[in-house]
């Protein structure tokens, strides 16, 4: 038991991250003070709300390449939105940057689940589709924090008990996404569907149905997201967060969410999000040069796959008892 | 049962209504490139002149190098999203070595070496680690993209000598560019190595049963390491192209090509769950793809609106047939 644990994905990134962590700590103190890692979190929280959404879609087989650009397109929707009538309270924002990612998170989800359409076929149409609409709406114009009100502006970055609003989301998001994977009948279908999908049928679980939902909530957890981005960098255009779903598929990758679906945690994905937040992080105080954060991150993915393979990889059957005997 | 077996052939195609329908998927595909040439005629006075149908093309022959080695390994069941990937770091390579004097020939060289390197890489960590090939080249193609970016940050190579720009600018016959005669040359060799060969054989064997595939004696893993070698040659060659062409090389070189080139192998009739699929559909999908590009950059759209075609171009083409399906069985019961 204990064995296991030392041994489990969350175990091994804890130390991967808290090596890491010394290391820079070795020459540059100020890094690992309290005040510093909280705002290392806050850069990640983006990263692990992505993360724990492409989670449930990769459990169920499938994976979800279009999250960035639905984040950038309801970013951009949103942003319209308040720039035209800066009076719509945040709430109101929020509750349609949750409802239009999931939109598109269902228009994906129903092509998987009603056409049988491979899911990444989808969401590569889908990712080119989204960020076409994105310059289609905006006509390739950027908007900029003067445009934006302050409330709009204001909300990521109010502080509560010290830690900014994002924080506090992406933790609420965390501790719900640990009770609803461990709990809730969906979360328990994740996991079902994605480990045996014949075995899932015959429990009366609906595949398609389990994949449509993972796809929902990815691109509700993207949209807002979405809102988060820009209101905290203050700015929206058609290229923001460009690239970002492979960061987010790495994140997942890393901590431990095998690709073949079924298998993976909250608590992995979370530490792989922040494995990769500490790098990207780290990487201007240690004074080397952003270019190499691509690089690390490709190392980092290839790295992590092949753990997950060895971990998973089953022994073969035997079919022929007398033949294995003698060996 | 029949006891014979002999008349049995294994089909290259998988068959729904709708497709036996219209014959073939190339035919349908044949008829929306002769539509969208008509409708573009029509549509602007420019385009109908050989010179601008010749610059034309050059919108998707360097694609469709890559699509055609891409074709036979989604055929054959795998994946490479790293093809963009490795034209930018060959291009670097290639970069890096004018620096030093390289002339023309050693350029090609390094460019086509890179690329066989890269494909090596992908096909040893999938054919030999067995690891998921959509996984290991999300992360090469950071890497390879990412050593680009360390060797050039935000910095350009440049200064290529004339006879190696000659191979992505230069003209064989009057409006027919080399580029183009490479890209039918490479449809010829991809289509005999395909549909005429036993090693074109047992890539639709692997991708339609792996296992039985090995059981028949099949090297799954050799054919497979193979396919990667021949993608990242590909890469190598569009690599040698493109770079000739621009001129110069920024690490974002070719950015966002892997999911041209993979439009470009669905919609030319590739399934991407593997096991069928011709090389003459990805041709035709090529010419699909380039006359749209180039009709709708005629009227004035932008590039990324381009994309949005292209991306409902994707989804549509493969819904279609699913949703006639669908909807014959819905009008049957």
């Amino acid at each position: 038991m204990i064995a296991r644990l030392l041994t489990s994905r969350e175990a091994l990134l804890t130390g991967a991250i808290a090596l890491l962590l010394v290391l820079i700590a070795s020459r540059f103190p100020a890094f690992v003070e309290p005040g510093n890692l909280a705002s290392v979190f806050n850069d990640t929280a983006p990263l692990i709300l992505l993360a724990l959404g492409q989670m449930a879609v990769i459990l169920t087989r499938c994976i979800d390449l279009s999250v960035a650009a639905n984040l950038a397109l309801t970013g951009m929707v949103v942003a319209m939105l308040n720039a035209a009538a800066p009076g719509v309270p945040i709430a109101v924002i929020l509750v349609l940057a949750v409802a239009l990612g999931a939109l598109m998170g269902m228009v994906n989800g129903i092509l998987v689940w009603k056409l049988d359409i491979p899911p990444i076929v989808v969401t590569l149409g889908t990712m080119t589709i989204f960020r076409g609409i994105i310059f289609v709406i905006s006509g390739g114009d950027w908007v900029n924090s003067h445009e934006m009100s302050a409330a709009f502006k204001a909300f990521p970055r109010a502080e509560i008990l010290g830690l900014p609003v994002l924080s506090w989301i992406a933790l609420t998001v965390i501790a719900a996404f640990g009770l609803f994977m461990a709990r809730a009948p969906l979360g328990r279908a994740f996991f079902a569907v994605g480990g045996n999908p014949h075995a899932a049928v015959y429990t009366g679980l609906n595949v398609g149905r389990a994949q449509f939902w993972a796809f929902t909530v990815s691109g509700a957890l993207a949209g807002l997201t979405g809102y988060l981005w820009v209101s905290r960098y203050a700015v929206a255009y058609v290229d923001i967060a460009g690239g970002f779903e492979l960061e987010v598929v790495a994140a997942c990758v890393i901590g431990g969410i095998s690709i073949a679906g079924g298998i993976g945690s909250v608590g992995g994905t979370v530490l792989g999000a922040l494995f990769l937040g500490v790098i990207k992080n780290a990487l201007p105080v240690v004074n080397v040069s952003p270019f190499w954060q691509l690089a690390i991150s490709g190392t980092a993915i290839l790295i992590a796959v092949a753990m997950n393979a060895r971990a998973s990889r089953r022994k073969g059957r035997v079919i022929l008892k007398r033949a294995e005997a003698p060996a | 049962m029949s006891a014979t077996g002999t008349d049995r052939v294994i089909p290259d195609r998988l068959q729904s209504p709708f497709q036996r329908r219209l014959k073939s998927w190339e035919t349908l595909l044949l008829a929306v490139a002769v539509a969208i040439f008509v409708l573009n005629s029509f549509a602007s006075p420019y385009f109908l002149n050989a010179w601008n149908l010749s610059d034309a093309t050059f919108n998707f022959t360097e694609k469709a190098m890559i699509a055609f080695a891409m074709a036979l390994l989604v055929i054959s069941g795998e994946i490479d999203l790293s093809v963009a990937s490795i034209i930018a770091l060959a291009s670097t390579a290639m970069g890096a070595a004018v620096q030093i004097g390289a002339g023309a020939p050693a350029l090609i060289a390094i460019g086509l070496v890179v690329g066989l390197a890269c494909g090596a890489f992908n096909g040893v960590l999938v054919t030999i680690m067995g690891l998921p090939s959509i996984v290991v080249t999300i992360g090469t193609m950071s890497l390879f993209r990412g050593i680009a970016y360390i060797v050039l940050g935000d910095q350009a190579y440049g200064g290529y000598p004339p006879d190696f720009t000659w191979f992505g600018r230069g003209y064989v016959f009057w409006v027919i560019s080399f580029e183009l005669v490479l890209f039918f040359a490479l449809a010829l060799v991809f289509g005999v190595v395909l549909h005429k060969t036993n090693f074109g054989r047992s890539v639709y064997a692997i991708g339609n049963n792996p296992t039985g595939a090995l059981f028949s004696g099949i090297r799954v893993t050799r054919v497979k390491f193979i396919l990667f070698l021949l993608t990242g040659l590909m890469s190598g060659v569009a690599a040698v192209c493109l770079t000739g062409r621009l001129g110069s090389t920024r690490p974002s070189i070719a950015q966002g090509w892997e999911l041209e080139v993979v439009t470009m192998v669905v919609l030319g009739g590739v399934s991407i769950l593997g096991g069928s699929g011709s090389i003459p559909g990805v041709v035709i999908a090529a010419f699909v793809m380039g006359l749209v590009t180039f009709g709708l950059g005629l009227l004035n759209v932008p590039g990324i609106v381009m994309s949005i075609f292209i991306g409902l171009l994707l989804i549509g083409v493969i819904a279609a047939p699913r949703i006639w399906t669908r909807l014959r069985s819905r009008a049957a019961a």
